[in-house]
């Protein structure tokens, strides 16, 4: 692995358990958060308790708590993942339809989502690979995307196979438009503005070997 | 007037092939199981579910899907670890199915019973959802037409009803419910136990009766022991 000068690199490729630790740190304090479903829930891990962050679930429920444990299951207070969680003080419920507009509204902060591919400009595709035998499911995905403040997607930058999951353009069908704000990966950061993709840091890798497995136009920030 | 009573079979006896049926819940929280089982064995098929899931295990929804009665389903989410029965009639093209994102569900739903006609929403733009529908660009953002969802019935699930229908819910349980109860035209909602009028504080009412047809009580649908009578 080539070590480089840049000031914003670290030394070694982040775990998810590190990547979310770093996404938690960049919610700001009093944001209302939704974290969908899967690998970004672990963000909640790291959210210190004191910074007021209040996390949405699509499901009704504002001031979600942590996974219920023993005698705190309760198979009405369910995550979206449907996973059992627990209510905090200041938690309120509400129906679907307002939980929905609370999305559209633009009245949450910031939501993270997985992702299949990402592109240049911030196009989002994580609800279907296109396949002709895959049962599509889309959930809320589509509503958050487009209806937060700002869409951050937490996801591997590599595919199995070693191709890069930042893209020109997507080839499977997407999620939503221009809607993806930030892109934070076990390699590096990379900011979605106007006019182009910055790479905000890197993780264990330098800047020319990020911009040769990404194969779109990058800048330093 | 709101009709009380302790019997699902007899609730759901009307219920003829060939309805649309909007089913509460979120994946088992707040499904209405023991309405759909009375479903089951009411034996009407060819039928028309709206729910966010395509059912979990083998009971309630699942089960209905498994006996071959559901002609389409209308939901957002189907495919899951436990969503076998659907999955099975699905690759046997034996069950029709119309994918809404879970948002444009919900404010579909909410428009029929709000008497809107349609709305523009900004989610699915661009995506395969989309295709074949009318889009507007408004304000500089664009949008998608979509129309409204409504039931022939709806099975919902409540915590306590009073004996004019109003209902409480209990936690995420609640979901589709309060939308589903006003979108159609018979509404029938399981509750835990039912309470007498003026019992239930006029400000906690999410449900007010007016939406709400009958009410079965299903206390056997037990919650914890320090959570009841909220």
């Amino acid at each position: 692995m080539t070590m480089t000068t840049d000031a914003t690199s670290t030394p070694s490729r982040l775990d998810k358990h590190a990547l979310a630790k770093l996404i938690a740190a960049d919610i700001p304090a009093g944001a209302y958060v939704n974290l969908g479903i899967g690998q970004p829930t672990l963000v909640s891990n790291y959210l210190d308790p004191a910074s007021g962050v209040t996390l949405h679930t699509e499901n009704g429920m504002l001031g979600m708590g942590p996974e219920a444990t023993g005698d705190q299951v309760d198979l009405d207070l369910i995550n979206a993942g449907k996973i059992p969680v627990t209510e905090l003080p200041g938690a309120s419920y509400f129906h679907h339809a307002d939980s929905f507009a609370m999305m559209r509204g633009g009245h949450l902060d910031i939501c993270v989502l997985g992702a299949y591919q990402v592109s240049v400009t911030g196009d989002l595709a994580n609800w279907h690979t296109g396949a002709p035998d895959a049962i599509p499911a889309v959930g809320g995905a589509m509503d958050l995307a487009i209806g937060a403040k700002d869409t951050f997607v937490m996801m591997n930058l590599l595919t199995r196979q070693g191709d890069s999951k930042l893209v020109e353009t997507c080839s499977y069908p997407l999620t939503g438009v221009a809607c993806v704000s930030r892109i934070y990966t076990d390699l590096a950061v990379f900011l979605i503005e106007q006019d182009g993709v910055v790479v905000r840091e890197t993780f264990g890798i330098g800047f020319d070997e990020l911009a040769d497995l990404v194969k779109v136009p990058l800048r330093q920030g | 007037m709101v009709e009380v009573t302790q019997s699902a079979a007899a609730a759901v006896a009307d219920i003829p092939d060939g309805a649309t049926i909007l089913v509460g819940g979120f994946g088992t929280a707040g499904q209405p199981v023991e309405l759909i089982e009375a479903l089951v064995d009411s034996g009407a098929t060819d039928l028309t579910i709206v729910n966010n899931n395509a059912g979990n295990g083998d009971v309630g929804l699942a089960a209905l899907i498994g006996a071959g009665r559901v002609r389409k389903i209308i939901c957002s989410f189907p495919r899951q670890s436990d969503s076998h029965q659907f999955d099975a009639k699905y690759r046997a093209g034996e069950i029709e199915l119309e994918l809404v994102p879970q948002g444009n569900l919900a404010e579909r739903i909410r428009a029929a019973g709000a008497g809107i006609g349609a709305f523009f929403t900004p989610t699915g733009y661009g995506t395969p959802i989309a295709e074949g529908k009318e889009t507007r660009e408004i304000d500089g953002k664009h949008y998608v037409l979509e129309y409204p969802i409504r039931g022939d019935f709806a099975l919902i699930k409540g915590h306590t009803a009073d004996q004019v229908g109003n209902l409480v819910y209990r936690k995420t349980a609640r979901n589709f419910g309060p939308i589903m109860a006003a979108a159609a035209d018979r509404t029938i909602a399981q509750v835990h136990q039912v309470v007498p009028v003026g019992d239930i504080d006029p400000e906690n009412v999410i449900t007010p009766g007016l939406y709400v047809d009958q009410v079965v009580v299903i206390p056997q649908a037990a919650v914890p022991d320090q959570e009841q009578g909220q």
